[in-house]
């Protein structure tokens, strides 16, 4: 079961504005073990140069993931969620996420691949602020593994 | 805590505004450890709740050796060590790695350790240098070509 290629290219329209809560920045930043002071006190962050508490670097991906689903639970794409491992991932700041970020995400599918009878999906996602500018840059390869017979 | 961070060479960037920083300059290294409960944490505080991260029944039905780390876990516990030695997570500019080996986390209250070793690969320029971090599991890498350009 082979994702569709005809894919390859393909851009989804912006989603709606995902508002950066403090307290889901701070959920995140206790979930990967860093109780940095810029994730919880103004103060802090402010110290550090940022006008509001800021989120961990890798946050970005709850918007991505989320966002990418359009492509990736699409039964018409063929990809099968239930064997998916990630594979590589990147992300692209041009500044850090901010609670108060009212933040949207466009996705686009960057490269699908048939390696081994696995299916490899990379997606790339575009996150800009209530101004529409760029934020950051996701870019994830997702491998479903073939079904081993 | 960045007495590490080697003051006695030039020509590099700066970190904390206390010392120079040459390719090669090492980062402090961390270790921590995943638990099941965290990964439960973690797929609350993320939103992925692929059962791969919480139940042993579904890892094993889709060929997994047992319940493993959301990647992500790993690679955000992991920039820790970067983000004590610049003491600002908002330098991180471009963070990049490859999961090449899952992380399983038997269920037992010690769950697994992961250490964190890290390098200045690169002065990019006077405001960025890049990292190159090893993270490892029993000794096995499990994140590969981990780099991080930071500001400095």
């Amino acid at each position: 079961m082979a994702v569709s290629a005809s894919y390859v290219g393909r851009r989804y329209p912006r989603t709606e504005p995902y508002e950066v809560g403090r307290e889901k920045i701070w959920e995140f930043a206790r979930a990967i073990g860093e109780p940095h002071p810029v994730y919880r006190d103004a103060a802090a962050a402010a110290e550090s140069g940022h006008p509001e508490v800021i989120a961990p670097p890798t946050f970005a991906i709850v918007l991505s993931m989320h966002a990418e689903e359009q492509v990736t639970l699409d039964p018409e794409f063929g990809f099968d969620f239930s064997r998916v491992i990630h594979r590589d991932q990147r992300f692209e700041y041009s500044r850090p996420v901010r609670a108060g970020d009212r933040l949207t995400v466009a996705v686009e599918v960057a490269a699908v691949a048939s390696v081994d009878g696995n299916d490899v999906v990379t997606l790339r996602a575009e996150i800009r602020d209530a101004r529409q500018e760029h934020v950051c840059t996701t870019t994830s390869t997702l491998v479903s593994r073939a079904v081993v017979v | 805590m960045h007495d590490d961070v080697d003051s006695g060479v030039t020509g590099g960037g700066r970190v904390n505004g206390k010392a120079s920083v040459a390719v090669g300059t090492p980062l402090p290294p961390l270790s921590f450890r995943l638990t099941r409960a965290g990964l439960v944490r973690y797929a609350g505080a993320s939103g992925d709740f692929n059962p791969i991260h919480h139940s042993d029944r579904v890892a094993a039905g889709v060929g997994l050796p047992g319940v493993i780390a959301h990647g992500m876990l790993t690679m955000g516990a992991s920039l820790r060590a970067v983000n004590e030695w610049t003491g600002n997570p908002g330098s991180v500019l471009d963070y990049s790695t490859r999961f090449t080996r899952p992380v399983v986390v038997p269920d037992s209250d010690e769950g697994v350790e992961l250490t964190v070793d890290g390098s200045v690969v690169a002065v990019l320029d006077e405001a960025r240098v890049r990292l190159e971090l090893t993270v490892r599991c029993g000794g096995e890498k499990v994140l590969a070509r981990t780099r991080v350009v930071v500001r400095v």
